[in-house]
C-alpha cells in the first residue's frame, strides 16, 4: 500500500489541531463574534476551513499521483 | 379538520412519496447480490455523497444534537467536531479500502479482513461484532422514529404501530431495490432535513427572541456555564472532549456499513473528493443546537431532553409545518435504517453462514439467505424496540465503543507489513472486553477520559506488541500466494464475486 504524502499529512493535522487538541484555548464565551460565543464562532467556521484543508491535501495526493504515473512510463 | 389529522395527512403523504421512490429505484433492475448490497460498483460523487449524508445524519443526529444542546449544552459542540474530523480520516482510509475493495471484489467490511489478514474466523468475528452493534443502532432509529411520529400526530397515533408500519416498509424497499433504493430514497430525505433545519435553526431564535445574536446575549445573562464546557455535566470536562472526538472520529467510518457503503462507489478518487466536501453537510447541524439552546429558556423542565426540537416545533408552528418536520423525521429514522439491515444480513449471511457453517452454499443461495435474514433482523429490532429500556443510550455506546475496535485492524492493514491476523484478533478482543465492562458498570466516562478510547489505546498497544513479537511467516494481501498455499482454512480464500 502507498503511503499518503507528507504535504497531506500535515494538511490534515491543521484541523485536527485547530478542532480536537486546542480546545482549552478556544472554549470560551468571549470574544463573541458576530453575536455568537467563540467557541460555537470557532467550530462552525472549521466547518468552512476543513473543506479548504481538504482540498490542499487532495491537490497534495493528485499531484503525487500525476508525478508517480510519470515516473512509471518513464521505466518501460 | 383537527390539526392531528391534518400532520398525519403531511407525514404519510411524505413518507408514502419516498416509499414510492424506494420500490422505483430498484424495479428495473435485476437484483443480484452485487447490485443489491454495492450498487454493481457505479455511484458517482453526487450519489456517493447522497448516501453518506443519508446515513450518517440519523434521528440520533436529528433529536439527539438539540437534546444533547438542550440537557447538557456545552459538551454538544464534539458533535460539531468530529463531523468534518471523521472525514478527514475518511480522506486518508476510504479510498485505500476501495482498491483492495475493487481488486478482490469485497462486498463488505468482513471481506476486507478476509482478504487482509487471509483468515475466515477473524473475518466472521468482524462480522459478530459488527452485526451485535447494529442491532441497538437499528432499535434506536426506530424508537426515534416512534417518538416523532407520536409527538407529531398529537399523540393520535401510539409508537408501536408507527414502528411497525414504518419498518415493513423499509424491508419491502430494502428487499426490492437494495443500497440503490436507498440512495434515492436519500434525495427526498436530504432536501426535507435540510429545509427544515434550515427554517426552524433561524425562525425559532427569530420569533422568541428577535435574532440567534438576542437569544445568545439571553443565554449569556440567564447561564452562562451552560454555553461552555463541561455545560449542565460535571464530568464532560475538555480531555472527555479531546478524546471522544478522537474515538468517532477514527471510529465513525468503521461501522459496517459506512465502511461497506464506500464499495458502491465508481472510484477512489470520487471519495477522496465526497471526503473534501462532506463537511458542508454539517452547516446544519449549529442549527439544531440553536434550537435546543432556545428550548432552555421556552420550555424549561422538559424530562426527556431529546424532545426538545419536536416540542419547541409543536409550541412555535401550524400542524401542517409539524407534519413536514414528521415526515423528514420519519424518513432520517428510514434512510439508515434501511442501510443497516442490509449490511448486517449480507455480514450474516455471506461472512458467518456460509464460511462456518455451510461451506457448500452457492452464491444465489447466499443472497436469498441474505434476503430472509433481512426480515429476521427487522423483527428482531422491533420486537427489542417495542419491549425497550431506558439503557438504550447505553447500548448504542456500547456499539461506538465496540466497531472503533476494529480501527487498528483497518489502518494497520492498509499501512503496515508488519501487522498480523493475532495481533488484530488479540486487540478486537482486548478494546471489547476493556470497553463494555466500563460501560456496564457506568464507569464511562473513566478518569476523564472516554471509554472507548482508552479501550482503543489498549487495543493498539496489543496489537503492536502480538505483531512484532510473533511476526507472520509469510506476507499477507497476497492473492496466488493465498490461493496456492493450501493451507487448512484457505479454500474459501479469494472472495467469490457473488453475484
Amino acid at each position: 500500500m502507498r503511503k499518503p504524502s507528507l504535504g497531506a499529512i500535515l494538511f490534515a493535522l491543521i484541523p485536527f489541531t485547530a478542532i480536537c487538541f486546542s480546545v482549552p484555548l478556544w472554549d470560551r464565551i468571549y470574544p463573541m463574534v458576530f453575536a455568537v460565543p467563540f467557541n460555537f464562532f470557532w467550530l462552525i467556521s472549521w466547518l468552512l476551513l476543513t473543506p479548504a484543508c481538504l482540498w490542499g491535501a487532495y491537490c497534495a495526493e493528485s499531484k503525487r499521483t500525476s508525478e508517480l504515473q510519470r515516473h512509471d512510463a518513464g521505466k518501460q | 379538520m383537527s390539526a392531528s389529522v391534518i400532520a398525519l395527512t403531511f407525514i404519510s403523504g411524505i413518507v408514502g412519496i419516498g416509499s414510492f421512490i424506494g420500490f422505483y429505484a430498484g424495479s428495473r433492475r435485476k437484483m443480484d447480490l452485487e447490485q443489491w448490497i454495492v450498487g454493481d460498483r457505479g455511484f458517482g460523487m453526487l450519489f456517493v455523497w447522497l448516501l453518506t449524508a443519508g446515513e450518517i445524519y440519523t434521528t440520533f443526529t436529528f433529536l439527539g444534537a438539540s437534546g444533547w444542546a438542550y440537557s447538557k449544552g456545552g459538551p454538544v459542540l464534539y458533535i460539531l467536531a468530529y463531523q468534518p474530523l471523521m472525514n478527514v480520516v475518511a480522506f486518508f482510509i476510504l479510498p485505500q479500502v476501495w482498491e483492495v475493495g475493487r481488486k478482490h471484489r469485497l462486498q463488505t467490511q468482513a471481506d476486507f479482513f478476509h482478504v487482509r489478514y487471509n483468515n475466515k474466523y477473524l473475518a466472521a468475528f468482524v462480522a459478530l461484532v459488527g452485526v451485535v452493534c447494529i442491532i441497538p443502532y437499528l432499535q434506536l432509529q426506530l424508537t426515534g422514529l416512534g417518538m416523532i411520529v407520536e409527538v407529531a400526530s398529537y399523540g393520535v397515533i401510539h409508537r408501536t404501530p408507527a414502528m411497525i408500519l414504518a419498518f415493513v416498509i423499509v424491508a419491502a424497499f430494502v428487499l426490492t431495490s437494495g443500497i440503490r433504493g436507498v440512495a434515492w430514497v436519500s434525495v427526498l430525505k436530504d432536501l426535507l432535513l435540510l429545509f427544515a433545519a434550515i427554517f426552524v435553526g433561524i425562525a425559532i431564535p427569530y420569533i422568541y427572541f428577535g435574532g440567534i445574536g438576542r437569544m445568545f446575549a439571553a443565554l449569556v445573562r440567564s447561564n452562562p456555564s451552560h454555553l461552555v464546557m463541561p455545560g449542565a455535566t460535571s464530568n464532560l470536562g475538555h480531555s472527555w472532549y479531546i478524546s471522544t472526538v478522537v474515538l468517532v472520529s477514527v471510529g465513525f467510518y468503521m461501522w459496517p456499513q459506512f465502511f461497506g457503503a464506500s464499495f458502491s462507489a465508481k472510484s477512489s478518487d470520487t471519495l477522496r473528493r465526497n471526503a473534501v466536501v462532506m463537511p458542508f453537510y454539517s452547516i446544519t447541524m449549529p442549527l439544531m443546537f440553536f434550537v435546543g439552546l432556545a428550548a432552555t429558556l421556552v420550555l424549561p423542565g422538559l424530562a426527556n431532553g431529546d424532545l426538545a426540537l419536536l416540542s419547541m416545533v409543536r409550541k412555535t408552528f401550524p400542524p401542517w409545518f409539524l407534519g413536514v418536520i414528521g415526515g423528514a423525521g420519519a424518513l432520517t429514522a428510514m434512510v439508515p435504517a434501511g442501510v443497516m439491515i442490509l449490511t448486517a444480513a449480507t455480514l450474516f449471511a455471506k461472512n458467518m453462514c456460509r464460511p462456518i457453517l455451510f461451506p457448500g452454499m452457492s452464491d444465489q443461495q447466499v443472497g436469498k439467505l441474505a434476503k430472509i435474514t433481512v426480515l429476521v433482523i427487522t423483527v428482531a429490532a422491533l420486537c427489542s424496540a417495542i419491549y425497550s429500556s431506558t439503557t438504550l443510550v447505553y447500548l448504542l455506546l456500547m456499539g461506538y465503543g465496540g466497531v472503533g475496535q476494529f480501527f487498528p485492524g483497518v489502518v494497520l492493514g492498509l499501512y503496515s507489513k508488519r501487522v498480523t491476523m493475532a495481533g488484530v484478533f488479540a486487540g478486537i478482543v482486548t478494546g471489547v472486553c476493556i470497553f463494555v465492562p466500563l460501560v456496564l458498570m457506568k464507569r464511562d466516562p473513566i478518569m476523564g477520559l472516554n471509554a472507548g478510547f482508552v479501550a482503543l489505546c489498549c487495543n493498539f498497544a496489543v496489537v503492536a506488541a502480538v505483531s512484532l513479537f510473533r511476526p507472520a511467516e509469510q506476507p499477507l494481501l497476497n492473492k496466488d500466494a493465498v490461493a496456492t498455499s493450501g493451507v487448512e482454512g484457505l479454500e474459501a480464500a479469494p472472495i467469490p464475486a457473488a453475484r
